[in-house]
């Protein structure tokens, strides 16, 4: 039932039905886990979503000298984007139960993923190389912090994948359900992490002029 | 519509959460420490709180002593003060009231009054502890790393934070915001449990609209604190990259004792804004609670059905929502753009309306009530009143032309003390008292909790109120002594020295508050079931204190709100949230009961 549906219900009359049974009404089938997982997703978004404004704030001065853009932060979101797919391909296969196929799809994604904050590292490396790494610019200062947060976030996300992993390979031991729960909530989280880091990467390897009328939308400029 | 009885319907056996397996402690130290049963988390949490709340207290103490009496306490050094007003109001707000709410009452009340036997994810939920534990050590380290704690006040403003002229600059600050860092995660793991358990482990019968009000504070003080405190988080990460990497998030180009730092560029309004995003909602993750905490006593104690339940739901809700954009409104003198203290005054005055409309509803539950005057009665009523009193305050402050003169006087130290430290804390005490008998299993003395309650109500307005004043006539805040300044009249020391004395009688009367828990908790008379003759559901378990996995053998059905007190027809004053129609003993001879009542 739906949320606001539930909240205009007149609590104080007689139930008419005896005993509601909310789990069949109201509360939802979906699995504990999963809830949990969209409200911390909802809290992570919230966090990139604030340093982002701070980062749009920040751009509209004149002194903003924005980090360079570099091919291998193409690279980056492609790495990071396979291994969504590879995720999405494993929560496919293990719908249809087919095993060897989810355990292809979490390899790949697991292995991606690794290259993708590799690949991240080794940017940073770049911009040391290239002597623009200067911690008192404020476009380098705050690329450093987000792409470091996002990074931290995919690396805890590769916890969560060795744990489903785990159940995978040991399926024998869990419950189906949680077997297939746990490839799906893992999904979710790439599929997330991956679009939060589209935004991120417009934003950070967008000039000043084709974010201009955003920001003067949002009432930076 | 006649009552319909279980059997019409055909038994449904409440629904187990399939996925949680109850915990089962081990040993000792699984059962106690480590333990993963909320109502042990809550009372770590608790006790933590008021531990460290006690210190804060304290501060406060020394503060008074300097501001009272200012020349006689030689130890105390202007360096001193700053770190006694920050790590008080940081104490205060962070780790006292909203650990207390949330952890403390969040632990113990949701699964209770929901019907769960545990948070959604107990693991989770313990580790939340132990991380929430860790924030508060380090923030006791820094008083002992060379330079004492920080003195840069709660608010934490850079630039003066991190520069060397502010107390604390060292060491005090990477560890306060190293804790605070702690805190938001630890908190995000228990917000995650206390969301999550209301939304997915109600018993049966339990919908959202008969949970009890104290449920939807705690929830929606939840949400907001998980929303509001990733930008905290986000300012003590930069603020912390700043001080050790030497980044500029909020550091612009500066020059101090003739030296030009190597910052440039940074915006220090960018961390108020940040803050406040924070610091506003955070008044509402204290106030939230209150407030339905509040309006469960006085139902109870009146033994009245909550006036507008329904309209008590939405308003907590609305605050809530609004609670988000009215941030600024700490920002009068920052040099904002007029047009944004126009928006910001006109949202900060909207709230007033869903507020306003909360406090005539418990107004209008006592009204014609069977009030009995007990200790969390009092402390219900003390709540109203001095809630009301720090509202209207807040409202001369939500203007802009009132704010500017008023603003980083007393009168704003008066205004929040109202709202967000006396007001809370007499619920917080409101509360223990309520719940004591269902925690404990005991009865505390009634005698020594009204003295308790008059004398810190009491003590509390002759605190408080006479720093409006001092407000008025512009005696500043966050000032170590006024010296010889021309404006103030002999008055104005003289109050402050009554202030201080005052401060000492009210903080040693708590002793008779511990006194009273710990020795009713020894030698208390045994409580009966259910004392207060409560209709929600966590008085209703099968033994008191409730046992682990709350519920016996099996989970509790719901069949009415949590507000069925005084019903027509029926032979007792209260119905429990638990009782199927047909069970309900009726009086005598009733009429046929139509029981409609409009809410
Ligand atoms: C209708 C209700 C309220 C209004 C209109 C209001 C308005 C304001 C305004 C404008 C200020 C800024 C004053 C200044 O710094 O010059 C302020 C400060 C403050 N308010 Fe409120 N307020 C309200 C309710 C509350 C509540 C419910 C709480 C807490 C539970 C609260 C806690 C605080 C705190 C802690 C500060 C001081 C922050 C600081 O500078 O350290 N207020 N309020
Ligand atoms: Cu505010």
């Amino acid at each position: 039932m739906n949320f606001f549906r539930q909240l205009t219900e007149k609590s104080w009359l007689p139930d008419e039905n005896g005993a509601l049974s909310i789990r069949d009404n109201n509360v939802s089938d979906t699995a504990s886990s999963r809830v949990g997982l969209k409200v911390f997703l909802v809290v992570v978004g919230f966090l990139f979503f604030l340093l982002t404004v701070s980062y749009a704030g920040r751009m509209v001065y004149e002194d903003w000298r924005p980090v360079p853009q570099s091919w291998l932060m193409w690279q980056n979101s492609a790495m990071l984007f396979m291994a969504s797919v590879g995720l999405y391909f494993a929560q496919i296969s293990a719908r249809q139960d087919q095993w060897n196929h989810v355990k292809i799809g979490l390899i790949a994604a697991g292995a991606f993923t690794v290259g993708f904050i590799v690949g991240q590292a080794l940017a940073w490396q770049q911009l040391v190389d290239k002597g623009i790494f200067e911690l008192t610019n404020p476009a380098v200062a705050l690329f450093i912090l987000i792409t470091g947060l996002h990074g931290l976030h995919m690396l805890g996300g590769l916890v969560a994948w060795g744990r489903t992993a785990d159940k995978v390979w040991q399926r024998d031991k869990f419950k189906l359900s949680i077997v297939r729960q746990s490839i799906e909530n893992c999904a979710l989280y790439w599929h997330f992490l991956l679009a939060v880091w589209l935004v991120l990467f417009f934003l950070l390897f967008s000039g000043n002029d084709n974010m201009g009328i955003l920001l003067t939308i949002c009432g930076f400029k | 519509m006649s009552d319909i009885t279980q059997d019409d319907v055909g038994y449904v056996a409440p629904a187990e959460n399939a996925e949680q397996d109850l915990y089962h402690p081990k040993s000792w130290i699984t059962k106690y420490v480590f333990c993963q049963d909320a109502k042990v988390i809550a009372i770590q949490y608790a006790s933590t709180a008021i531990a460290i709340g006690l210190v804060a207290l304290v501060l406060s103490w020394l503060m008074r002593l300097q501001l009272g009496f200012p020349d006689s306490f030689s130890f105390i050094e202007p360096a001193d003060y700053y770190q006694f007003i920050t790590a008080h109001g940081m104490i205060m707000v962070v780790y006292l009231l909203t650990a207390l709410f949330l952890g403390g009452f969040g632990n113990y009340m949701i699964p209770l009054m929901v019907g769960a036997r545990d948070m959604a994810f107990p693991y989770v939920n313990m580790v939340s502890y132990w991380v929430y534990l860790t924030a508060v050590l380090v923030l006791i380290a820094s008083f002992f790393v060379p330079g004492g704690p920080t003195g840069a006040g709660w608010t934490l403003y850079p630039p003066q934070a991190i520069l060397s002229g502010t107390p604390g600059s060292d060491g005090g600050i990477i560890l306060m915001l190293v804790s605070l860092a702690l805190f938001i995660v630890g908190f995000t793991m228990g917000g995650l449990n206390y969301v999550v358990t209301v939304l997915q482990s109600r018993t049966r019968g339990m919908t959202l609209m008969r949970m009890p009000l104290t449920i939807w504070g705690i929830f929606t003080a939840t949400v907001l604190a998980l929303l509001a405190f990733p930008a905290l988080f986000v300012g003590a990460i930069m603020m912390l990259l700043d001080r050790i990497l030497g980044t500029s998030f909020f550091m612009p180009s500066i020059v101090e004792l003739g030296e030009h730092l190597s910052y440039s560029g940074g915006s220090p309004i960018l961390f108020q804004h940040l803050f406040w995003f924070f610091g506003h909602p955070e008044v509402y993750i204290v106030a939230l609670p209150a407030f339905g905490i509040v309006s469960d006593l006085i139902a109870v104690h009146s033994r009245r059905h909550i006036f507008g339940y329904r309209m008590m739901v939405w308003a907590i809700v609305i605050i809530g929502a609004l609670s988000f954009v009215v941030w600024a409104h700490h920002m009068y003198v920052s040099g904002m753009n007029p047009y944004f203290g126009f928006f910001f005054a006109t949202t900060t005055l909207i709230i007033a309306i869903p507020t306003a409309l909360k406090v005539y509803n418990w107004t209008l539950t006592l009204w014609k009530g069977n009030i009995r005057l007990n200790t969390p009665m009092l402390f219900a009523i003390g709540f109203i009143v001095t809630f009301l009193n720090g509202g209207i305050t807040g409202l001369f402050l939500g203007n802009v032309a009132i704010d500017v003169p008023l603003s980083d006087t007393m009168f704003v130290v008066a205004h929040f003390h109202m709202v967000m430290g006396v007001a809370p804390m007499l619920v917080v005490f409101g509360a223990i008292y309520h719940w004591y008998p269902l925690i404990t299993g005991k009865m505390y003395s009634e005698a020594l909790g009204k003295f308790h309650f008059w004398v810190t109500f009491l003590g509390a307005y002759l605190i408080y109120f006479p720093m409006h004043y001092l407000g008025f006539v512009g005696v500043p805040r966050r000032y170590f002594e006024l010296g010889d300044t021309q404006i103030f009249t002999e008055s104005v020391g003289q109050l402050n020295a009554f202030i201080s004395i005052m401060t000492f009688i009210v903080g040693f009367a708590q002793i008779v508050f511990f006194y009273n828990m710990f020795r009713s908790y020894i030698v208390g008379k045994k409580s009966e079931m259910n004392p207060w003759g409560a209709a929600s559901l966590e008085w209703m378990t099968p033994e008191m204190p409730p046992g682990h996995g709350n519920w016996g053998k099996s989970l509790p059905l719901v069949y009415r709100w949590a507000y069925d007190y005084g019903v027509p027809g029926a032979r007792d004053d209260f119905i429990p949230q638990n009782m199927a129609p047909k069970d309900v003993p009726m009086e005598k001879k009733a009429r046929k009961s139509t029981r409609k009542r409009k809410s």
